[in-house]
């Protein structure tokens, strides 16, 4: 048994304070939102929302109010609207407590690789690199490994960098783990999954918590 | 000593740049662009893009220009159809995404293309618009962002040093206009327009609703007239959608 993709979205939910602005990454950080008690926490989005609420019922859909994926969404009572300066001052001077972001390799040492892939199609940088420098904490989740069974958690990334040192917490549907500098602490197995089925599929050491 | 001999560039005018400024038509609104100007664009992905200037920047027939706009475009629409129009010679910009029309001239190096980070594009317009010519910030440190470029560790901690961007001309779409320029806004429609507004010598409005001076309140201005310089009032828009989410009732 592993983490279901919902199971890892709830674990991730569980990281969230009550009274914490968060920014959710696009793919599955954005079902997160989903698994936070109403008024739990406040849901920023890059181009220019805070107080970010649910998809909107049909026919109330508008094409200028949407989130940082393009996807159309709503505003809660208390929410507030600005320009992509403002967004940026928020991430970048450190005033968003924590982003949940998706990646595509992950150090032991905290490094995070997450815009693009060698040899691949370049997707841009869009928020990544300023969300993984200027959030307060930064989590990730994510598959334990590639498609092709290839490592993600890594000793050392060698896909392009997002930013050095600020992952504090990786979680795949293996379980959670946390980057110390040398390899990953096991802070937590899904149900079912042994040591040894985390380790065949960590790049890096795997220590006890 | 004249102050203005002292600014960097083409001095501009002083004075006279804050009357008559509401134009009829989207070739006068245009008319001052010229072939190889930097144009910064507003929008995000197709929310809030200026989209009757952007139509006629292709019909005004300029050429070799240098967007920067952070998505340039998606699904052939908006800033798309510039690099359909072969008008684009690089782009500043920071996603690129499904923007297939992007993805195949940059592979092909029919535009130069430069990929910055969101927070460092619109800080790096706020700087210009500010008058700061540089600034550090620790976004992009040890990635390729840094390569090439200035760093310094202050308080043991390293930055970059990121240039300011200017623009010779700002397409800018605002909700709500008056005849002085004073805009509003709707919703995330906002992005990047008020931002590129301050960052270009010429910032043009494209506004939903026009209204008199007055209209709006003071306190309720979200970028003041000063930073606009020729009003355009179109009342029609596509507004495309690039993801309609929706829940059921």
């Amino acid at each position: 048994m592993t983490y279901s993709t919902e199971d890892m979205a709830r674990r991730a939910a569980r990281e969230i304070p009550a009274g914490s602005i968060v920014n959710l990454g696009i793919g599955l950080p954005t079902q997160v939102a989903d698994h936070l008690p109403s008024g739990h926490a406040w849901l920023q989005s890059e181009n220019g929302l805070l107080g970010m609420g649910p998809f909107p019922f049909e026919g109330d859909e508008d094409p200028n109010l949407i989130n940082a994926g393009k996807q159309t969404v709503t505003v809660l009572p208390g929410g507030s609207t600005f320009d992509s300066a403002s967004s940026f001052a928020m991430i970048r001077g450190g005033h968003v407590d924590l982003a949940i972001l998706g990646a595509m390799q992950v150090s032991a040492g905290g490094d995070l690789a997450n815009w693009a892939v060698p040899g691949g199609k370049t997707m841009g940088i869009g928020g990544a690199m300023d969300l993984a420098s200027g959030c307060r904490r930064v989590i990730v989740l994510m598959q334990h490994t590639t498609k092709k069974h290839e490592f993600k958690l890594v000793q050392k990334c060698d896909y392009p960098l997002t930013a050095t040192r600020v992952v504090s917490l990786v979680i795949t549907e293996l379980g959670s783990f946390e980057p110390t500098g040398h390899g990953f602490r096991i802070i937590e197995l899904a149900p079912g999954v042994t040591r040894e089925t985390a380790e065949g599929a960590t790049g890096a050491p795997l220590v006890d918590a | 000593m004249t102050g203005a001999s002292e600014l960097p560039g083409e001095p501009v005018p002083l004075g006279g740049r804050h009357a008559n400024k509401v134009v009829d038509s989207v070739a006068t609104a245009l008319e001052p662009l010229r072939d190889g100007m930097t144009i910064l664009v507003g929008g995000f992905g197709l929310s809030g893009n200026p989209e009757a200037l952007i139509r006629g920047v292709v019909e005004r027939g300029v050429k070799e220009l240098t967007l920067v706009s952070n998505n340039a475009g998606n699904l052939g629409k908006g800033l798309a159809t510039w690099l359909r129009a072969g008008i684009i010679k690089k782009v500043v910009c920071s996603y690129i995404g499904n923007n297939e029309d992007l993805h195949t001239r940059m592979a092909s190096k029919a535009v130069e293309v430069e990929i910055v980070p969101q927070g460092t594009l619109a800080e790096r317009m706020r700087a210009a618009g500010a008058g700061i010519p540089a600034f550090f910030t620790p976004t992009g440190v040890g990635t390729v962002v840094e390569d090439g470029k200035e760093t310094r560790e202050i308080d043991g901690r390293r930055y970059i040093l990121e240039r300011a961007l200017a623009g010779d001309v700002a397409l800018v779409r605002a909700q709500t206009s008056d005849h002085f320029g004073n805009l509003r806004f709707w919703r995330t429609a906002r992005n990047f327009n008020p931002v590129m507004a301050t960052a270009a010598k010429l910032a043009i409005v494209e506004c939903d609703s026009l209204v008199e001076d007055g209209a709006i309140a003071p306190d309720d201005v979200h970028l003041p007239g000063i930073f606009v310089h020729r009003i355009l009032h179109v009342p029609e828009h596509e507004n495309a959608f690039e993801y309609r989410t929706v829940r059921p009732r």
